[in-house]
C-alpha cells in the first residue's frame, strides 16, 4: 500500500482531548523534534508555549501597511488636489489636510486587514489545496472532534520507531503514516488550455498599448452613447409624421416674425414698378454718409479699393500670383458704374453681379443704400471739375 | 471533555453567581459539528426554504429589473426631482448599510470585549452584513445616473486629465463603503476558512469535497496555522473597531457637511451609527428566529443570545430617542430661524405622518422590550424588530426628504412623490438581499462551528483559566 502512494512523509498520533494534546507536544518537543505539529477543530490555548511557536510577524507586517496606507493616501490626495489639479472648495487651501484626514484613515484601514488576511494566508503557506497531512485520517478528523499530532519525516531527529513510541507514549489511541501522493503527470489538455488561455489574455493588454503608442485619426470610440444620439429630427430629415415628408415645419402662410416686416419694396429691392430707383429712398445726411464710409471700407474696399478704381489689396495680391480664375473687380470710378442708377447699384450690394457675391446677408437694407449713397459721394469726390467747387472758389493750380 | 447538558432556563439564568451556559442541550464537539453541518448536508432543505427562494429570486428578477429599466431609460423614472434630488435611491442606501452595521459591530466590538456570546450569531450577523452593504452599494451606483461612468469616483487617470475632489463627502462615502464591504467579506470569509475545512473533510461526494475544499484553502487546523489565525483575527476586529464607527459617520456627513437645515448638524454621526447598530440587530433578530427555527439551532442560539440582542436593541432605541430629542432642542435653543422651521415642518408639515411612523416605531415600540416577557418570546420579538426596521427606514425618509423638499427658497419647494418603479426597486432589493440570505444557509455554515468549540465547557486544557471567551 506505501509504495502505491508514495514516499512515507510522517507519523500522525491520534488524541481524545485538547488536555491530552498539549501534554503530547510537549513529549514531543522534548524528545527532540522539531518538525512536528498539532491538529485540533479549534484554537487550543497553552499550546503554542508547549510546542514553543515563536509570535507571528503579522502584526509588524499589518504595521507597515498602516503606516505605508496612510502615506500612499495622503500622497494621492495631495497630488491630485493640491497639485495635479488644485481643487478651490469654499475658498479653502488645495492642501486642505482636515478634509483628507476621512480617506486617509479608510485606506489604512483597507491596507492593515488586507494584510492581515494576505499574511495569514502567506505565513501559513495558504492557498495549498493538496497537502499530504490532510490523508491522514486523523487530521481529517481534526477539523470535526478530533486532535492529533503528526511529525515529520523530514525532521532530522526522526526515526519512525522511536517517533511512534513517543506518541504511543503520550496517550495516542492509534498512530498512523501519511505518504506523499502518487505522482500523477498533469493533464495534457489542462496545460495546452493554460497556455492558449495566456496566449488570449495577452490580446487586450496588446492592444491597449498598440493604442496609446499609435495615433489615430478616427473619433474616441464610445461604447454608450449619451447624447451622440437624441431621438430628434435634423432640420432637412424626412418624418413619415407629416403629410409633406419633411420634419421640419415651415411657418403658416403670411406669418411675419417681429422686427421682420418688409413692406416698402423699393426699399428692399431697390426697384419700384419694375424700373430701377434714381434716388435712395431715404433722407441722406452726414451720419447715412459716415456709416456708408464705414461699411464701404469693411466690405467693398478689399476689392474696389479705398478709391473704388478696382485696384484693393485682393485684387492687386491676384495679380501679383497671377491666378487664371481671376476676374479683376470693376472700377467703380468708369461711365459705365456712374451712370448705373442707385437702385441698380443697391441691387449689385444685394445680390452681386458676374463674379461678385451678394452682401445682402452681411448689410441690413439701410446700411446697403448707405453704402450707395457713400460710393455716389466717391465717385463724384473723384471726378470733380472746377465747375464743381462752390463759387468764390479759385481752383489750385500747379 | 465533560458531558452537561444545559437547559433552557439554565441560559436564562439571572443569578449573577454563576456564568450562564452558552449553548444548550448536549455540549459536545461532535453535538456541535452535526448539528451545524447537518444544516448544509442534507439533501433537501425544508419546504419553507423553497418557498422563501422563490419569492426572493423573484424579486431579485424585478429588483434587476426595475434598475434595467432605470438604466436604459434614465432617472427620470424615479420620483426625484428638484429640489428633491436624492429621494428613495439616498434613503434606501443609508437604509441598507445601516442594516449592514451589526455584523462588524458582533464580530468585532463584542469580540475585544470578549462577549462569548457572540459566537453562536456572529457568523450569521457577518453574512447578512455583506448582503445588507451589497444591496446598498447599488442604489448610490445607480443614482449617479450614467452608471457607465460610476469609475469617475475613483482616482484613476482618465481623458478628462480630471481627479475626483477628495474634499467632498460624497467621495469620502465611496471610501468608507468601499472599505467596509471589503473588510467585512475578509473578516466573514476568514472566519469561514476552518468551519469550511470541517465541511471538506467530512464530504462524501466528490463536488462537494471540491468545492468546500477550493474555498478552505488547504486550511489544516494545525497549531501554527491556528497561532497566526487567531493574531490576524485579533488585528482584524481591532481594525474593523473603528471601521464600524466610522462608515456610518462618514454616511452621515453626506448630510451633515451640506448647509440645509435639519442636516448640518454635529449630532449625525454618533447618531446615525446608533441608528445603524439599532436597525442592523433589529434585522438579525428578524431572520435569526426563523431561521433557528427551520434549520433546528435552538440550542446553539439560545434564547438567551436573542434576550441580550434585545437588549442591545433597547439601549440603541434609548439613544435615538435621545438623538431626537436632542436635535428638536437644539433647533428650539439655536435659535436660527431656517433650523428651526426645518423641524416643526418635519413634526407638523406635509410629511407628519412619517416623522411619527418614525418615532413611534423607534421610540415607543421598542420599550416592550423593558418586559423580560416579550424580550423572550420569539413572535413578540420578530414582531418589534420588523417594526423598527419600518422606523428607521423612515427616519432616513424624514432626514432625506423632508430637508430637500423645503429648503431655503420657499419658490423652489416641492412636494415629492415616489413612482411605482421606486417602490418596486426597493421592495426588489430585499428580494436581492433574502436570496443572498437563503443561499447562505443552505450552503454554508451558519453558525462559526470552530469558535462555538473553542468556548464549550471543558473544550480548552485545564490549566488555562476562562477557557469559556477563549475565543471571544
Amino acid at each position: 500500500m506505501a509504495s502505491a502512494r508514495g514516499t512515507k512523509l510522517g507519523l500522525v498520533g491520534a488524541f481524545a482531548s485538547a488536555d491530552e494534546l498539549v501534554a503530547a507536544t510537549r513529549s514531543v518537543r522534548a524528545a527532540g523534534f522539531r518538525r512536528f505539529d498539532a491538529f485540533s477543530p479549534y484554537p487550543v490555548h497553552g499550546i503554542d508555549e508547549a510546542m514553543g511557536t515563536r509570535p507571528t510577524v503579522l502584526p509588524w507586517l499589518v504595521l507597515g501597511a498602516g503606516v505605508a496606507g496612510l502615506a500612499g493616501a495622503l500622497a494621492l490626495q495631495l497630488w491630485t488636489n493640491g497639485v495635479d489639479y488644485p481643487f478651490v472648495t469654499s475658498g479653502k487651501p488645495a492642501w486642505g489636510l482636515p478634509a483628507y484626514v476621512p480617506v486617509a484613515f479608510e485606506v489604512v484601514i483597507l491596507a492593515g486587514a488586507v494584510t492581515a488576511f494576505v499574511g495569514m494566508l502567506a505565513l501559513n503557506g495558504l492557498p495549498r489545496w493538496a497537502n499530504p497531512v490532510l490523508g491522514a485520517k486523523a487530521v481529517q478528523a481534526a477539523s470535526s472532534t478530533g486532535f492529533a499530532v503528526a511529525i515529520e519525516a523530514a525532521d532530522p531527529a526522526f526515526d519512525e520507531a522511536r517517533a511512534r513510541a513517543v506518541l504511543a507514549g503520550a496517550g495516542a489511541s492509534g498512530v498512523e503514516a501519511f505518504h506523499a501522493p502518487p505522482r500523477a503527470p498533469f493533464p495534457r489538455p489542462l496545460v495546452y488550455g493554460a497556455w492558449i488561455a495566456l496566449a488570449l489574455a495577452l490580446v487586450p493588454p496588446a492592444l491597449i498599448v498598440a493604442k496609446r503608442a499609435g495615433v489615430s485619426r478616427l473619433p474616441r470610440v464610445h461604447l454608450v452613447r449619451d447624447m451622440d444620439r437624441q431621438p430628434k429630427r435634423g432640420a432637412q430629415a424626412e418624418s413619415p409624421f407629416f403629410d409633406d415628408g419633411r420634419a421640419a415645419r415651415l411657418p403658416v402662410a403670411g406669418t411675419v416674425a417681429v422686427g421682420e416686416l418688409r413692406a416698402d419694396a423699393g426699399f428692399e429691392t431697390g426697384r419700384a414698378d419694375g424700373d430701377w430707383l434714381s434716388r435712395p429712398p431715404l433722407e441722406i445726411d452726414r451720419a447715412l454718409l459716415d456709416r456708408g464710409r464705414e461699411r464701404y471700407a469693411i466690405h467693398c474696399a478689399v476689392c474696389h479699393g479705398a478709391d473704388g478704381r478696382g485696384r484693393g489689396p485682393v485684387a492687386i495680391r491676384a495679380e501679383a500670383l497671377r491666378e487664371p480664375a481671376w476676374v479683376p473687380p470693376s472700377d467703380l470710378q468708369s461711365e459705365h458704374a456712374r451712370g448705373l442708377a442707385d437702385g441698380e447699384l443697391y441691387d449689385v450690394v444685394r445680390n452681386g453681379v458676374r463674379n461678385m457675391a451678394g452682401y445682402g446677408d452681411q448689410l441690413a437694407a439701410r446700411d446697403r443704400w448707405a453704402v450707395v449713397a457713400y460710393l455716389r459721394a466717391l465717385q463724384r469726390s473723384q471726378n470733380a471739375t472746377s465747375e464743381d467747387l462752390p463759387p468764390g472758389v479759385t481752383p489750385f493750380s500747379r | 471533555m465533560t458531558t452537561v447538558t444545559p437547559t433552557t432556563a439554565d441560559v436564562l439564568s439571572e443569578d449573577p453567581r454563576r456564568r450562564p451556559p452558552l449553548v444548550t442541550g448536549e455540549a459536545t464537539l461532535g453535538r456541535v459539528t452535526d448539528d451545524v453541518c447537518a444544516i448544509v448536508e442534507r439533501p433537501r432543505p425544508p419546504r419553507a426554504w423553497y418557498a422563501a427562494f422563490a419569492l426572493s429570486v423573484s424579486l431579485t428578477g424585478l429588483f434587476f429589473g426595475m434598475l434595467g429599466y432605470l438604466i436604459a431609460t434614465g432617472v427620470g423614472v424615479w420620483g426625484n426631482n428638484s429640489p428633491v434630488g436624492w429621494g428613495w435611491p439616498i434613503v434606501n442606501f443609508v437604509f441598507w448599510v445601516g442594516i449592514g452595521h451589526a455584523g462588524t459591530l458582533i464580530s468585532a466590538i463584542l469580540f475585544l470585549t470578549r462577549q462569548g456570546w457572540r459566537t453562536s450569531i456572529n457568523r450569521f450577523a457577518e453574512a447578512m452584513t455583506i448582503f445588507a452593504v451589497a444591496c446598498a452599494g447599488i442604489f448610490p451606483a445607480v443614482h449617479v445616473g450614467r452608471v457607465w461612468l460610476a469609475y469617475w469616483l475613483l482616482p484613476v487617470p482618465n481623458q478628462m486629465q480630471m481627479w475626483p475632489n477628495f474634499k467632498s463627502p460624497l467621495l469620502w462615502d465611496v471610501f468608507a463603503v468601499g472599505t467596509y464591504a471589503t473588510v467585512s467579506l475578509l473578516f466573514w470569509y476568514m472566519g469561514l476558512i476552518p468551519d469550511l475545512a470541517t465541511l471538506r473533510d467530512r464530504a462524501k461526494g466528490t463536488l462537494r469535497r471540491v468545492a468546500y475544499g477550493f474555498f478552505a484553502l488547504g486550511w489544516t487546523g494545525s497549531a501554527r496555522q491556528w497561532h497566526r489565525y487567531e493574531k490576524a483575527y485579533l488585528l482584524l476586529a481591532g481594525l474593523a473597531t473603528p471601521l464600524v464607527l466610522s462608515v456610518h459617520s462618514v454616511v452621515s456627513f453626506d448630510f451633515a457637511v451640506s448647509q440645509v437645515p435639519g442636516w448640518h448638524t454635529t449630532i449625525f454621526p454618533p447618531y446615525f451609527v446608533a441608528g445603524a447598530v439599532f436597525s442592523g440587530f433589529a434585522m438579525v433578530v428578524t431572520l435569526m428566529v426563523p431561521a433557528r427555527r427551520f434549520f433546528g439551532l435552538g440550542d446553539l442560539v439560545t434564547l438567551r443570545h436573542l434576550e441580550t440582542m434585545n437588549k442591545v436593541i433597547l439601549a440603541m432605541s434609548l439613544m435615538v430617542g435621545f438623538a431626537y430629542g436632542t436635535e428638536l432642542f437644539i433647533a428650539w435653543y439655536g435659535g436660527n430661524p431656517y433650523e428651526r422651521f426645518a423641524f416643526l415642518n418635519r413634526a407638523l408639515g406635509p410629511f407628519a405622518w412619517a416623522y411619527w411612523v418614525m418615532v413611534v416605531c423607534n421610540v415607543l415600540v421598542p420599550q416592550l422590550f423593558w418586559s423580560r416577557r416579550i424580550r423572550t418570546s420569539p413572535a413578540a420579538m420578530v414582531a418589534v424588530c420588523v417594526l423598527v426596521n419600518v422606523g428607521m427606514w423612515f427616519e432616513r425618509f424624514v432626514i432625506t426628504v423632508t430637508s430637500l423638499s423645503r429648503d431655503f427658497l420657499p419658490s423652489s419647494w416641492q412636494h415629492f412623490r415616489p413612482t411605482a418603479v421606486d417602490v418596486l426597486t426597493f421592495l426588489g432589493s430585499f428580494g436581492l438581499f433574502f436570496t443572498l440570505f437563503l443561499l447562505f444557509c443552505r450552503f454554508l455554515p451558519m453558525v462559526a462551528m470552530a469558535e462555538v468549540k473553542a468556548g464549550l465547557p471543558g473544550a480548552q486544557p485545564r490549566h488555562v483559566d476562562g477557557g469559556e471567551a477563549a475565543h471571544g
